[in-house]
């Protein structure tokens, strides 16, 4: 799939911002004031900031509010929905915590459920997609929430909980990629089931419809280099979980200052863009068979 | 749940209909062009027209890009930069036709020779050559030559017609159908349907060629052939019918020259010639009584075998003993063909088997009485249900027209041609050779030539050769280089004129031909030739004046641009005087009228090419563009489609003649376009039942042809598997017969005019393995593109913006190729670089590309970066109108020795992995200025007014 | 209305048989043609005359090659536009209702003026039956023509999908796959029909009739011609004479 900036800073961001209204409506860390703004003025920015880059991938962004019709069925809907309903009960507990000094504690916990069905509706809106088999598994929304909580942890500097957080996600991540690898063969497509010639000895395609690339190509059959996948899972790894569990573990071994763990943050949101664009990038869809794309396909570099 | 939203099921369509003729290509289809708000909303196939009912193929359905291409000229252009920058004035229409008539009549008052007026893929060639013939220069001629006379003049010579608009397989009851060397050739839509048909009826089709792609794809059974053998294999099937005595003997006594007696005298002039009664007709033996007879004699039983003496003491025997001798010949044996063909021996014998199976064992029978030329009353038509068509994959190559008459020969053998099953001839064929006129040539300033240029010689005597032996015509057609070349040579008037040789011309007329593109061999040999200056630093081809609806390649090379219209804004007439679009079961006709106006605003305007001709023969003066007192008799196209008459009663349109109520003959009727328009576009007459199969012999079907005008008396005829005028040719070539070739082709006449079908390796062949040009090359037309005009429509140059070079999986892994590579092709006579691709489906020594694909830069309103002119490419560089040398001092002309077909196919080529380097197809010509500006960047069609 | 509808009696669809198609893509462009100034927003072209031309089509067709070890390789032209699943992916993840399957006929459309072409529904779409138009923004994708099949204003025997109206080679057939008694529902009977990726369970509607077995090179049994030949023929001129005596 094409890893579209503005889905990447979208999913990034607003995992982020969800994930700290989580620990916010939690009641953590305890702050006030102007350290209280600052916190929902994070969690609510990084919320918005992503959804309105959503926004940037559609093609009449006007309409966007008719999104929000079709929660029974749609999970962007459900994710619209959630979203809105979450910033809603967020504002409200965030204003009452910053002016009035109230942080009322059934607010907050609706606000956090909420901000978790919302990542985990995002996180759905791909698992959902039979046609990306990378993505249509289970560890998808489980690691959709790890990443929003652990993110958010680490914003709301909960060393223990980062720590744990990042270790369960670090390992998840690696199932992932492990399991992720050999989904598109479970799947049980094939360019040969995709043409329904079954019975024709192995099919490649030899013409194209057209000479050149169109929407489903340009959308859906990106090629990622084999090399770059690697590099970026290392660096992906090492900024987005290694680095910043390090950064947990000594802030519960020593006495740091808070902003080690906000710089630990800042690696985490580095690493994890990297995770997300591969998250895009190495998801192959079925339409790529119609294109000539077979499983596993990588370019050389 | 919400309500599902409400859908407009019946929004108007258009608010009228217009019924046109198609001409994105050459098939002629019947369209329902709708229109709607005075815009064109969607063209369509029109269900009652006999060539496409109601289908209608991309290129056709894409019309509307055509009609609204950023590459339609908009006014006529005066060359202001050097030829071939494409640096025009635009000018007005009085400046343009001053200029025009200036040149002409200039050059028709010194020596009309000095013109050279070739139309391309004309299809008012009726007129054009009146045109020419009346201006009196004998260099006219269309481009048959370069595209398929192999195939026409074959057809003509053994029996009447050919493939295409001269006859179609019987696609309702054939059963098993053998389609060779096609891609999407002439008649796209009729094949595409028929294939469709035999499909639902589950009848076989077996496909011959090199690529299986197209309806190779959907054949049951696909022959790979190599290139330039499907004679060779033809003969092996020939070979094996025969020696299983699995032929149509009483077909061939009837209907053929086999019975024919040959006179076995040699180191006569007649050796080789028929046996003739005092009237001149050709004598058979009657098996019974051993008696010679008059092949037509009431009663006579003629023999097929058997050597004896004829009336005049000398020995005779029947063609068919010589067919027979030659045919069972161990060569032609399976196992001895099918290493060359690249067919297995097994498959040869299987596939005669099954030919002979379905001929013979199951023939079919329509009961429909009939009656013979003889007047003998047949109660039933028997059919043998084996169908065959071809095109140019076996007509293009140097021995294409011998193997054009192998096939022939095989759909005889096995009786199925004008019988039910097999292959149907349409009015107004079949027509002999001998019904057709002879060429003609000449120069009288301001006089006509005497007869029409194209036609059918008889033997050497019928050669447009002056005294000295050499050439009328600048292209060399009717010489000893080419004798047979009914339809010209095109492809060699610009390099012959270059040369001078045989002599220069003043004027190049030209129409509708991409001459210095993808029309012409040796592609940048041409741009060199249309742009060389002689001594005195003018051009060696002195004026150039072109007509075309486009920003083409060639218009760069005009010195004077005529713009032509698109073709929903003109007249036209598919007309039976030329190349109508009638089918087995009717005669029919058909009209192009303007459907929407032709509007450049801003600009001069286009004119309708045709009208622009009749407009220059009425200020020449031409005769039979003029009236007596010199005054225009034709004020357009359209008048004259009503108005003119070629013989008495007989006009370009056939329907609606006199007062509307006759068809055929009769008198102009200036009513008769209406009444086109009011029947969608066309005219069609069936045929009656009786006279529907055995059309040459039918007495029906005769008398038929001549109340509608295609003949002015009957004119029943025989096959001629034995072709004598040939052997006329043969004679003189051994010295026996005058004129005589001149030394150097005694050889090759000799060889390449065998009276009978034969096969001989292609010319290009020869010295290819030792040069390591091991590989064939060939191009195809893919489905969705015509010629160069598919690139500058919107729609279609997204299928195909670019073409790969395919190879075979052999040749890929040999020269280790990966996706994305690039190779060097490299011919004896040059080197292209282009893209490679992988196909497994393919001959193993072959590799292909899509024709007429690549561009150049700056023409058809592209984007210099256009995939088109970058990656496209075409093979014409690396094919040369000549022969590489052979070190005997002299040039051979790469084409057939019989017609002068352009040899195309004949091609090798040897290929090396290209290093990685910038992916720009070589070689690239430098760009030509655009006259018409670019194509805009998006296209919403439809956007303001559905 | 996301939500799929009810299983309809009517089941409208194509069935194309790749035994006939020919590749000629004369479906693909009057289908472009039809629809471009037809429902909704044109199908817009970018870049069309120049670098990287790209539109959007309803229909394409892909050329795939076969290869079976020991056998000749084998082309299949493939056309390609939207099966109207009966478990439509597409609709079921549209977040405005805007993608929806009828529930009179099973056509799935989408209603371009709810559309926001956020594109999820062309990802959720195995067979990329569904493409973004570049200049409308709003998801473009194959409506069965449902402006002309039930168009008053078209004689009755135009009132079918302008692919199928102009396929030349007649390898596209339009009709009822709900009814079994439907030309069809019989031609998929008969031969073999199939669906496009069965284990995505999507349950297309539209069917494929599969290239019918071809006969390969040197496969059938070696042939004496000479023996079906009469059996007492000796030579080809001994033949004659006996073969001419009957005549």
């Amino acid at each position: 799939m094409h890893p579209a900036p503005s889905l990447i800073v979208f999913t990034t961001l607003s995992g982020l911002g969800f994930g700290l209204m989580v620990w916010l409506g939690l009641g953590l860390p305890v702050a006030w004031g102007w350290a209280a703004f600052a916190w929902c003025a994070i969690a609510i920015g990084g919320a918005s900031i992503g959804l309105l880059a959503s926004t940037l991938h559609l093609g009449n962004p006007q309409r966007a509010w008719r999104a929000l019709s079709q929660w029974r069925s749609s999970w962007l809907s459900r994710e619209g929905v959630l979203a809105v309903a979450t910033l809603l009960v967020f504002g409200l507990y965030a204003l009452l915590w910053i002016f009035f000094g109230r942080r009322v504690e059934a607010l907050g916990i609706a606000a956090s459920v909420l901000a978790l069905a919302t990542v985990a509706a995002t996180a759905m809106i791909y698992a959902q997609l039979r046609t990306v088999p990378r993505w249509h598994m289970p560890e998808t929304p489980i690691l959709f929430v790890l990443y929003a909580l652990a993110g958010g942890a680490l914003l709301a500097l909960q060393a223990l909980a980062g720590l744990v957080l990042l270790v369960l996600l670090g390992c998840v991540q690696v199932l992932a990629w492990w399991r992720g690898s050999t989904a598109y063969a479970r799947s049980g497509s094939s360019m040969e089931t995709a043409t329904g010639l079954t019975h024709h000895g192995q099919v490649r395609l030899f013409e194209a419809p057209h000479t050149t690339p169109n929407y489903l190509m340009t959308e859906m059959v990106f090629v990622v280099g084999r090399r770059r996948a690697a590099a970026l899972r290392r660096i992906g790894l090492a900024l987005g979980v290694v680095i910043p569990a390090l950064a947990c573990l000594l802030a519960l071994i020593v006495a740091v200052p808070p902003v080690v763990l906000a710089l630990a943050a800042l690696c985490h949101l580095a690493g994890v863009v990297a995770m997300r664009w591969l998250f895009y990038a190495e998801a192959e869809h079925l339409v790529g068979l119609y294109y000539g794309r077979r499983p596993g396909d990588r370019a050389a570099a | 749940m919400s309500a599902e939203p409400t859908v407009d099921t019946s929004p108007k369509v258009s608010d009228e209909i217009r019924r046109t003729t198609c001409y994105m290509c050459a098939c002629r289809c019947g369209i329902d062009v709708h229109i709607k708000n005075g815009h064109i909303r969607h063209i369509e196939g029109n269900r009652d027209h006999p060539v496409n009912r109601g289908v209608l193929c991309a290129k056709g359905s894409a019309g509307v890009m055509q009609h609204l291409s950023p590459a339609r000229l908009k006014a006529p252009l005066k060359r202001v930069g050097p030829r071939g920058s494409g640096a025009f004035e635009e000018i007005s229409w009085g400046e343009a036709m001053a200029l025009a008539t200036e040149w002409l009549a200039e050059v028709r008052h010194r020596d009309p020779k000095r013109l050279a007026f070739f139309a391309g893929r004309d299809q008012s060639q009726s007129l054009t050559s009146f045109w020419a013939q009346n201006y009196g220069t004998p260099n006219y001629a269309a481009h048959g030559g370069f595209c398929s006379v192999n195939m026409a003049a074959a057809g003509i010579y053994t029996m009447g017609g050919a493939f295409w608009e001269f006859g179609q397989p019987d696609w309702e009851r054939a059963k098993l159908f053998m389609i060779f060397g096609v891609a999407e050739d002439h008649d796209s839509n009729p094949i595409k349907m028929g294939l469709g048909r035999l499909k639902a009826r589950g009848a076989k089709v077996i496909g011959v060629n090199p690529v299986r792609t197209g309806y190779n794809a959907i054949a049951d059974e696909w022959i790979g052939i190599t290139p330039g053998t499907d004679g060779l294999f033809i003969l092996a099937l020939v070979h094996e019918l025969l020696r299983a005595g699995r032929v149509d003997l009483d077909y061939l006594i009837r209907y053929t020259n086999a019975p024919f007696l040959v006179i076995d005298d040699p180191d006569t002039a007649d050796h080789g010639l028929f046996a003739r009664d005092d009237d001149g007709k050709p004598l058979v033996r009657d098996r019974v009584t051993g008696a010679v007879a008059a092949f037509d004699a009431p009663g006579v039983k003629p023999a097929l075998k058997g050597e004896a003496p004829g009336p005049d003491g000398r020995t005779v025997l029947p063609a068919f003993e010589l067919m027979a001798r030659k045919y069972l010949d161990g060569a032609y044996a399976p196992d001895m063909v099918a290493e060359r063909c690249g067919v297995p021996a097994a498959t040869i014998r299987r596939i005669a088997a099954e030919l002979a199976r379905t001929a013979f064992e199951e023939e079919i029978v329509i009961e429909q009485p009939w009656t013979d030329w003889k007047g003998e009353r047949h109660q039933r038509m028997v059919g043998r249900p084996v169908a065959f068509h071809a095109m140019r994959g076996i007509s293009a190559h140097s021995n294409g027209f011998q193997t054009c008459r192998t096939l022939h020969l095989l759909q005889i053998l096995l009786g199925s041609v004008e019988v039910p099953g097999g292959f149907r001839f349409k009015p107004p064929y079949p027509k002999p050779f001998t019904a057709h006129p002879k060429p003609h040539a000449g120069s009288e300033p301001d006089q006509p030539l005497p007869g029409p240029h194209l036609g059918y010689p008889h033997g050497p005597e019928d050669l447009l050769i002056c005294e000295d032996g050499s050439p009328w015509r600048i292209d060399k057609a009717y010489s000893w280089e080419a004798p047979l070349a009914a339809h010209g040579l095109m492809h060699m008037v610009i390099s012959n004129a270059h040369a001078r040789d045989p002599y220069g011309i003043d004027v190049l007329f030209m129409y509708m031909a991409n001459m210095a593109w993808n029309s012409s061999m040796n592609t940048g040999g041409v741009i060199d030739m249309l742009t060389a200056r002689d001594e005195t630093g003018a051009y060696r081809i002195p004026k150039i004046i072109y007509a075309d609806s486009y920003s083409s390649e060639m218009v760069a090379f005009a010195d004077l641009v005529l713009p032509d219209t698109t073709y929903l804004e003109r007249h036209d007439c598919i007309s039976l005087l030329d190349r109508p679009i009638c089918e087995a079961d009717a005669a029919a006709d058909s009209i192009r009228w303007p459907v929407v106006e032709p509007e450049r605003p801003g600009h001069a305007g286009v004119r309708c090419f045709q009208s622009v001709l009749i407009d220059l023969g009425g200020r020449l003066g031409l005769q039979g563009f003029v009236d007596a007192d010199g005054r225009p008799l034709y004020a357009d196209y359209a008048d004259y489609m009503v108005a003119h008459e070629r013989r008495p009663g007989v006009g370009p349109l056939a329907g609606w003649r006199g007062a509307g109520e006759v068809h055929g003959r009769g008198a102009p009727n200036p009513h008769q376009l209406d009444r086109y328009i009011e029947n969608g576009g066309f005219w069609l007459s069936e045929i009656p039942e009786e006279a529907r199969f055995f059309k040459p012999w039918n007495k029906a079907y005769q008398d038929w042809a001549v109340s509608m005008g295609f003949f002015d008396a009957a004119q029943p005829f025989v096959f001629n598997l034995y072709l004598e005028p040939l052997r006329r040719f043969q004679l003189a070539a051994e010295g026996r017969a005058e004129p005589q070739p001149p030394d150097h082709l005694r050889q090759r006449v000799r060889e390449a005019f065998d009276p009978l079908p034969t096969w001989y390796p292609p010319f290009g062949d020869e010295g290819a393995e030792a040069g390591g040009y091991t590989l064939h090359a060939i191009t195809q037309r893919p489905a969705a593109m015509y010629h160069s005009w598919g690139s500058q429509n919107a729609w279609l140059r997204q299928i195909h913006g670019r073409n790969p070079l395919y190879v075979s999986g052999d040749v890929w892994r040999e020269h280790g190729f990966e996706e994305g590579d690039w190779a060097y092709l490299s011919s004896p006579h040059g080197r292209i670089k282009v893209p490679v691709a992988l196909m497994e489906a393919l001959n193993p020594k072959t590799v292909w590309t899509w024709n007429a694909i690549g561009k150049r830069e700056g023409a058809w309103a592209l984007s210099p970066r256009a995939p088109e002119s970058r990656q496209g490419f075409l093979l014409n560089h690396l094919i040369h109108e000549l022969l590489p040398p052979r070190g005997d001092g002299l040039r051979w002309s790469n084409s057939d020795p019989v017609t002068g077909q352009a040899a195309w196919y004949d091609l090798r080529v040897r290929i090396e992995k290209a290093p990685p380097g910038e992916e720009i197809a070589e070689p690239h010509v430098p760009a030509q200025q655009s006259p018409v500006g670019r194509g805009p960047d998006m296209v919403k069609y439809g956007e303001g007014w559905s | 209305m996301t939500s799929l509808p009810p299983p309809s009696d009517k089941k409208l669809g194509l069935v194309i048989d790749l035994d006939t198609c020919v590749g000629c893509h004369a479906c693909v462009v009057s289908c472009k043609s039809w629809n471009s100034s037809g429902y909704g927003a044109p199908l817009a072209d970018l870049d069309a005359y120049g670098e990287a031309p790209v539109g959007s089509f309803l229909n394409r067709i892909h050329t795939f090659e076969a290869k079976q070890e020991g056998r000749p390789a084998q082309i299949v032209h493939f056309p390609k536009s939207c099966l109207h699943c009966e478990d439509a992916p597409c609709v079921t993840v549209c977040p405005t209702g805007a993608s929806y399957k009828r529930q009179a006929d099973g056509i799935v459309l989408v209603n371009e003026d709810w559309c926001i072409g956020c594109g999820l529904c062309a990802w959720a779409c195995p067979y990329g039956a569904r493409e973004m138009d570049q200049a409308a923004g709003v998801m473009k994708k194959c409506t069965l023509c449902v402006d002309r099949i039930y168009n008053d204003n078209l004689p009755e025997v135009d009132r079918e999908p302008a692919c199928v109206r102009t396929c030349p080679a007649g390898a596209r057939h339009f009709g009822d796959l709900g009814d079994p008694d439907s030309a069809v529902s019989h031609l998929v009977a008969e031969r073999g029909g199939i669906d496009l990726m069965p284990e995505q369970g999507t349950r297309p509607v539209n069917k494929y009739l599969p290239p019918r077995p071809k006969q390969e090179i040197g496969e059938a049994e070696p042939v004496d011609l000479v023996a079906l030949a009469e059996p007492e023929a000796k030579g080809f001129l001994g033949w004659l004479d006996r073969a001419l005596e009957k005549l």
